[in-house]
């Protein structure tokens, strides 16, 4: 994940871009969260290394800037997959037999939730409504929602993404 | 400006969105040329006009004509037939836009479906181009505003939203007015304007369709509200897992201060107002005012003890304004219509309308306006059309994890803050979900306390540790293995987390087993008396059985079965291994002919 690293003494791209981001925000009150929102946009993920460079930059305790990111369940430290799927555990797609859906997820990618495939294809995580009630029940993979789901459903659209994921990888 | 015979908007909100409307946009910029109407009728994207799902919608205008569950394929014969001949494609229409017989409604109006709401906060929703200041302002945007600078003061402002009677649409009710006023005295250099948008509540999305379908009137109400109580600074913390309104409010911001509605000397006025947008971070805590400001200010979103109140020190310790989204949504129609009129619809201390998402297990799910004091059986039969699958009405659910059930017997009740509370639910931000036959009480006051644990901030102990006891004791009875005394127990807990807890979040959060065990304790003494899930929801007390009589050994069953619990040879009905069984219910919907049944 960390490929921009380097110890030769090459520029790190990531990191300048870090660096502009904490410069845009840092004489914003408040700004912690925005930068750690674009931050994890840039990263995938919140790596120690990045909370240490926030927490230089805006003289904010490493510790403080840790426990915001555990508070809120945006913020992740650990990768996600390549697909990060989210299934709405909200009321309207739970009485729509929402626990189906994650079962079959389950079973079919054989993680649990908070889990990542071994290939790194596929992260599994539950959310609460994303307002789409409408087709409960749903999900995300990477933002994009699939809605009025059953377990054939959830074959199809899977198999769609490790197509297009082997094609990625390669 | 040019102007065209015709308007057809095309739905963009999140749901539609998914179901191929830009698809649909561009088939009928294509077939809009290829007729040459391209000059005369106008293809717009709009916010939600409610029904989802039957989406993607479509309305074309000036008839106001909705066409439902839309394919780029049926866009040539909307074209062809309705905008080139006048015709109306009756095949795509909307099902309640046939009236009785067979002619057409004319209206969006006029369907059964909006015959009973009454649109104010959703007045331009799926009517406007949400994107576009000046539609906004052609449909009165911003006069509101330009009234309350020119001509108002601002204690007439905020008498006036007094006078209106308006109460706080994100779930308490508290009067909007009232706290506009304490705002406004509170003396400092510094005062801010706060907009809820953190919509939390499962269930409930009106936030998010008036930030996608009307953006601007969102800064308008905020802008007034801001020379109301003297500040010069608002922030929206708005969802992040709201991305198309996040976009819009960016978009509406910018254009706002382009044409002088906001910043520096509002409508040359002298007035400096300024709004930033705050994004959540996945953290339902933040819906309660003190959370959100700590969040704002780049904390843990931890509430903290009121008083001192929001109005005296909120936001950096500075006194704050905090408004839910539909309630600063209806201020700019109250400053425009007077108090007066808005006071004159409604009942007597629940003014004005109220949207409701309704879900669940209902016909016609999606966003509604409706008068305070109509009854939940308007809501649900006429304006829901009723319950799927001919299956019996059970409850519905109103202010989600907050919130309770209502039961059948009290579907009369006008719907209303006060009668909600006296029932044991409230009426919460708006979410409303309709439970039948099949739903199990005891299950969905599960559900929420799962949601309460989860989503507890683990600041005060009787939510961070009661809850989760409550939680283990609706495990143990929704899994066989609960006692009478389970019940008591879950009572007393529940009693003393609303008496302790520290906010809202905690406070509340006993609601739901409060409220289903008022209802339906019969179904909680069935689980731990009988061991018994009358719904046929809690998987430990059902169990699958083949009908010997009627099974024809075809194998699909074992076939589909994930766990290959199921066995039997040609001739010989098949049988399930009960000790092996996920009760997945698949080869009861695999059975071709019904020889498998569900026993409770």
């Amino acid at each position: 994940m960390d490929k921009g690293t380097c110890c030769c003494g090459c520029i790190d791209e990531k990191e300048q871009m870090l660096e502009s981001i904490m410069q845009k925000h840092k004489n914003r009150k408040g700004a912690l969260i925005p930068i750690l929102h674009e931050a994890q946009e840039l990263y995938g993920y919140l790596p120690l290394k990045v909370q240490r460079k926030i927490s230089e930059s805006l003289d904010i305790p490493l510790s403080e800037i840790y426990g915001v990111i555990t508070f809120y369940a945006q913020f992740s430290l650990k990768p996600k997959g390549v697909y990060n799927i989210q299934v709405c555990m909200g009321t309207a797609c739970y009485v729509r037999g929402a626990s189906l859906v994650l079962e079959k997820l389950q079973e079919r990618l054989g993680i649990h939730i908070g889990e990542c495939t071994e290939d790194g294809l596929f992260s599994l995580e539950v959310c609460r409504c994303v307002g789409a009630c409408g087709l409960a029940p749903v999900m995300m993979i990477n933002g994009e929602v699939y809605g009025t789901l059953n377990p054939e459903k959830i074959e199809k659209i899977i198999e769609k993404y490790e197509k297009q994921g082997k094609v990625q990888v390669k | 400006m040019q102007i065209y015979r015709s308007h057809v908007l095309i739905c963009n909100d999140s749901t539609c969105a998914q179901l191929d409307s830009g698809k649909i946009m561009e088939e009928f910029g294509a077939q809009l040329k290829k007729n040459k109407l391209e000059n005369e009728v106008k293809v717009l994207t709009a916010g939600c006009p409610g029904m989802c799902e039957q989406g993607p919608v479509v309305v074309v205008y000036p008839e106001g004509t909705v066409y439902t569950m839309v394919k780029p394929e049926n866009v040539k014969e909307i074209v062809e037939e309705h905008l080139l001949k006048r015709k109306i494609v009756k095949r795509l229409l909307h099902k309640d836009m046939m009236e009785e017989g067979d002619t057409p409604a004319k209206a969006l109006d006029d369907t059964k479906y909006f015959k009973k709401q009454l649109r104010i906060a959703l007045r331009n929703c799926g009517i406007i181009n949400p994107e576009d200041i000046n539609e906004y302002i052609e449909h009165d945007g911003y006069k509101a505003l330009e009234k309350v600078l020119t001509g108002m003061t601002p204690l007439e402002v905020i008498d006036t939203v007094k006078k209106s009677g308006l109460r706080g649409r994100g779930g308490g009710g508290f009067p909007t007015g009232l706290k506009w006023e304490f705002a406004y005295k509170s003396q400092d250099d510094e005062k801010y304007v706060c907009c809820n948008a953190d919509e939390g509540d499962p269930g409930a999305f009106m936030d998010r369709s008036i930030l996608e379908g009307d953006p601007h009137s969102i800064i308008e109400a905020m802008t007034i509200a801001g020379y109301a109580i003297g500040s010069k600074q608002g922030f929206i913390y708005v969802r992040a897992e709201y991305p198309i309104a996040v976009k819009r409010l960016d978009i509406a911001i910018q254009q706002a201060k382009e044409h002088g509605f906001l910043g520096e000397n509002v409508l040359n006025t002298g007035f400096s107002f300024d709004i930033e947008l705050r994004l959540g971070a996945g953290a339902f805590v933040c819906g309660e005012e003190t959370a959100l400001m700590t969040s704002i200010e780049g904390k843990r979103g931890e509430p903290r003890p009121r008083p001192p109140f929001p109005a005296v020190k909120g936001l950096w310790q500075k006194p704050t304004l905090l408004n839910n989204v539909e309630t600063y949504a209806n201020i700019p129609v109250i400053i425009l219509k007077g108090p007066e009129w808005f006071a004159s619809i409604g009942t007597e201390k629940s003014k004005g309308t109220k949207v409701f998402a309704i879900g669940g297990k209902i016909n016609n799910t999606g966003l509604i306006e409706i008068p305070m004091g109509t009854t939940l059986r308007e809501v649900i039969f006429d304006i829901g059309g009723g319950i799927p699958n001919g299956k019996k009405f059970k409850a519905a659910q109103t202010g989600g994890p907050s919130g309770g059930c209502i039961p059948a017997s009290h579907m009369d009740t006008p719907i209303e803050y006060d009668t909600l509370v006296q029932l044991g639910s409230m009426m919460g931000s708006g979410g409303l979900i309709v439970m039948d036959e099949d739903t199990c009480m005891v299950d969905i006051a599960k559900f929420f306390l799962e949601f309460t644990v989860d989503e507890s901030c683990g600041k005060c102990p009787p939510c961070r540790i009661g809850t989760k006891r409550m939680l283990e004791i609706l495990e143990k009875i929704t899994s066989g293995k609960g006692t009478e005394e389970d019940i008591e127990k879950l009572e007393i807990l529940a009693n003393n987390i609303k008496l302790s807890a520290l906010c809202g979040l905690g406070q509340t959060a006993p609601n739901p087993v409060l409220s289903t065990l008022r209802y339906f304790r019969d179904e909680y003494e069935a689980h731990v008396k009988e061991k018994k899930c009358p719904a046929g929801v809690c998987k430990s007390m059902i169990h699958y059985v083949i009908n010997e009589a009627l099974c024809k050994s075809c194998g699909i069953c074992a076939r589909n079965c994930p766990v290959n619990c199921i066995s039997g040879q040609r001739g010989e009905p098949y049988v399930i291994a009960q000790e092996k069984c996920i009760k997945c219910g698949t080869c009861m919907v695999k059975c071709p002919f019904k020889a498998i049944f569900k026993n409770v």
